[in-house]
């Protein structure tokens, strides 16, 4: 068992990631994030299992081809090769925004300290970090910026929205 | 000046902390090169040929006397006693020390400065036409534009990691002189609900109004230098004010989609704009934008407003249109005469003129000031120009609003300086890059091409008889010197480890941007300034007028004659018609 960040502590992590398709069949308990593939062939094999589901989505995925099957998952995993990918915060913010996602999100692969925080703006709420990277040192980049000026999926209202109304006699002069 | 709020400056003071930590924990072995170099970049550090270099923003180019005394301190400090001014309104550093560059990451947020996203692959600083606010055909105050959407592209989580660098310009006139057609967006100010109607100006941001006289943009994308010039395509003629952050993001988000990120020299936003074709680009944006459309970040006029009001405004006087003694000095003074001609600027004030300060002193590197003349200008324009100043793409610095009955004080003043060289506009006023002299990326070097020419065309009566005249020297295919876009367009160039000069000619910025024509075969170094001449013998021998510039002789007659005076293949000597009359 690994331990990941998730909302924004560190936990113990009980879900298995099936990197490729084994071919075989999975367990009928225990939690398993699946590649999108094998999800795409076996949705209804997949759901009727008991343990819990979640799969995992290259940053090229266009969120569109699970959009009728978000319900269904408890994780959604996207996988960067590279923290420089940013498609998979794209791909984040259409998840959430778009589609309406509300589970776990969660980020895999090259995921580094110094990423957090916008990942976490663009909608994730799970970190699985690169293996070098240690997790309880890594909790303070959510706070690097107390505020921003774009609306996000943490703050859905830009800065301009949120400030306080100007004085209104002010405003008529 | 904008000046920041409390939560502007938050912003800046924390991203220097963030830095502090993250150089720290690079220079402790902790954060390794390759996870530490993005995050470098997108505060503005390079690793350079022979020492980092940092790239500190001035937001579209405007900058105040305190800030620019910073400036000054900081090359003082921790360089070597000057600083470069950049074609992308930036200032640049060229030998900071990494452990360092917190330090003076910290000065600059002192005075509201910072190096916020000034490389990387991410939105860059936003550039705009530099009489911005003063120039006659100003349909918007651009500078207000320009703000918000530094503020929008400021940290924006889901755009740090694009394919490529991507850069903004925003011309609020109706001249273009922020080259947007030529920039990953280009924005272009307009007026009325159809966008048919580009008059009425009015002053401020162009909110005010009735709706059919409200100001929006026509939206270019996929322009570009370097590698592959492209001219942009216009993919609205119209998008009213309160969208343009959701259409930008939507543009942004399909490129942040779909670019390609196999190929760093095809990544940039303009190479799949030309493979899906514009049409097809569009169509996405579009749709892209149905979803963001009249959502959360679409602007509100108390927005535009509260930024409008955080820009200081010059106190104008009520001046009369013309002074007597400056038409004295004119008529009596042959060097203010032509100073004045070339360096002045008409002014929509009365009694007004902007003025260039010209970094291209022959013997210079063009774009470069040293700290004392940082410090002289600083207190120029808190004397002569209510404390700003903004930096040109042309590399020059710029006093926006002297009074015309002052504009013979400052000549005298600015000329022991060294930033009177009569010479904008002209083919001495050559923009360059920084070169193999301090790039790491460089081909080849730019600094001495560019004084050997310099030095060649030194008889300024020659010099104004050429004319107008825009010469870039670029040191490489990044395209930094844009020779794209020069009348005379020079590129170093890589020959089995010998530096070569290929020359193109005919590109253009401006309305009627165009890409220049490479005329043949490189050059060595030293044949560079005769090749110059030469060009310019056919273009005085061609012309028709006086008023025929050179740029428009190209367009005329085409490259070829231009190409065998240069290469021998026609040894006549061309017609000298119009020189000889010139001269005569």
């Amino acid at each position: 068992m690994a331990r990941i960040i998730k909302h924004r502590a560190v936990i113990q992590d009980n879900w298995q990631l099936l990197e490729q398709e084994s071919g075989g069949s999975l367990p009928s308990d225990g939690d398993f994030v699946v590649p999108l593939e094998l999800w795409m062939r076996e949705r209804d094999t997949l759901s009727s299992r008991l343990g819990h589901i979640g799969v995992w989505l290259q940053t090229d995925t266009d969120p569109s081809t699970i959009a009728q099957d978000l319900a269904r998952f408890d994780v959604i995993a996207v996988r960067f090769a590279s923290f420089t990918d940013g498609r998979g915060y794209s791909l984040a913010r259409l998840l959430r925004e778009r589609h309406g996602y509300r589970g776990e999100l969660r980020a895999i692969g090259d995921v580094l300290r110094d990423q957090l925080c916008y990942l976490s703006r663009c909608g994730f709420d799970a970190f699985a970090l690169r293996a070098d990277q240690n997790p309880l040192q890594a909790l303070s980049a959510f706070d690097d910026f107390s505020e921003a000026y774009q609306a996000s999926v943490e703050r859905p209202e830009p800065l301009f929205r949120r400030r306080p109304e100007p004085d209104p006699q002010r405003k008529a002069a | 000046m904008y000046r920041y709020d409390e939560i502007d400056q938050r912003i800046v003071d924390e991203r220097v902390s963030q830095f502090r930590d993250q150089t720290r924990r690079h220079l402790a072995g902790e954060l390794s090169e390759d996870d530490f170099r993005p995050l470098r970049l997108q505060n503005g550090l390079y690793i350079q040929r022979y020492a980092p270099m940092l790239r500190v923003a001035i937001p579209y180019g405007l900058v105040s006397s305190a800030q620019l005394r910073r400036l000054a301190h900081i090359a003082r400090a921790y360089d070597k006693g000057y600083a470069h001014f950049s074609t992308r309104q930036n200032v640049q550093f060229n030998w900071p020390r990494l452990d360092q560059a917190p330090d003076i990451l910290a000065e600059l947020a002192e005075v509201q400065m910072h190096a916020i996203q000034t490389s990387g692959n991410c939105v860059r600083n936003t550039t705009t036409d530099h009489f911005a606010g003063v120039a006659r055909d100003e349909i918007v105050d651009s500078f207000v534009w320009c703000e918000l959407i530094r503020q929008w592209s400021t940290l924006h989580p889901e755009f740090a990691y694009l394919p490529r660098k991507f850069k903004i310009a925003v011309s609020g006139s109706a001249a273009d002189r922020a080259a947007t057609w030529v920039h990953d967006i280009g924005l272009h100010a307009r007026r009325g609900a159809e966008g048919d109607g580009v008059d009425g100006a009015g002053p401020g941001a162009g909110v005010d109004g009735a709706e059919q006289d409200a100001v929006g943009f026509r939206v270019i994308v996929g322009g570009g230098l370097g590698r592959t010039p492209i001219v942009g395509h216009a993919i609205r003629e119209f998008l009213p004010w309160r969208h343009l952050l959701t259409y930008l993001e939507a543009i942004l988000r399909v490129y942040n989609r779909y670019g390609r990120r196999d190929n760093k020299y095809k990544a940039r936003i303009k190479i799949l704009v030309k493979e899906l074709t514009p049409a097809v680009f569009a169509q996405k944006v579009e749709e892209e934008w149905s979803h963001l459309r009249d959502g959360p970040a679409t602007l509100i006029e108390e927005e535009v407003r509260r930024i409008e009001g955080r820009f200081t405004r010059p106190a104008y006087a009520r001046l009369p249109p013309k002074e007597a003694f400056v038409e004295a000095m004119l008529a009596a003074e042959k060097g203010f005469a032509n100073w004045h001609r070339r360096n002045v600027h008409p002014h929509k004030v009365p009694g007004y003129a902007a003025v260039t300060l010209s970094l291209k002193r022959t013997g210079a590197a063009p774009g470069d000031a040293s700290a004392a003349q940082m410090d002289a200008i600083a207190g120029l324009a808190e004397r002569y120009s209510f404390g700003e100043l903004r930096v040109s793409h042309e590399q020059n610095l710029i006093l926006a609003d002297v009074r015309t009955s002052d504009l013979h004080a400052l000549w005298r003043e600015i000329k022991p300086l060294g930033l009177a060289a009569p010479n904008i506009g002209l083919l001495t006023n050559i923009i360059a890059c920084p070169g193999g002299d301090f790039c790491s990326l460089a081909n080849a070097k730019t600094i001495p091409v560019a004084e050997a020419i310099q030095r060649r065309f030194d008889d300024l009566d020659y010099l104004y008889d050429i004319g107008e005249l825009d010469l870039n020297i670029s040191g490489c295919m990044n395209s930094c010197g844009h020779h794209h876009i020069g009348h005379i367009g020079i590129l170093g160039v890589d020959k089995q480890g010998e530096e070569f000069y290929q020359i193109s000619i005919g590109g253009a910025q401006g309305a009627d941007a165009s890409l220049g024509k490479v005329i043949g075969p490189a050059f060595a170094r030293e044949q560079v300034p005769e090749v110059i001449e030469k060009l310019i013998e056919v273009y005085l021998a061609e012309r028709e007028s006086e008023e025929e510039r050179f740029i428009d002789t190209v367009r005329r007659i085409g490259i070829e004659p231009f190409k065998d005076y240069v290469y021998g293949t026609n040894h006549q000597t061309p017609r000298r018609n119009s020189r000889q009359l010139a001269v005569a």
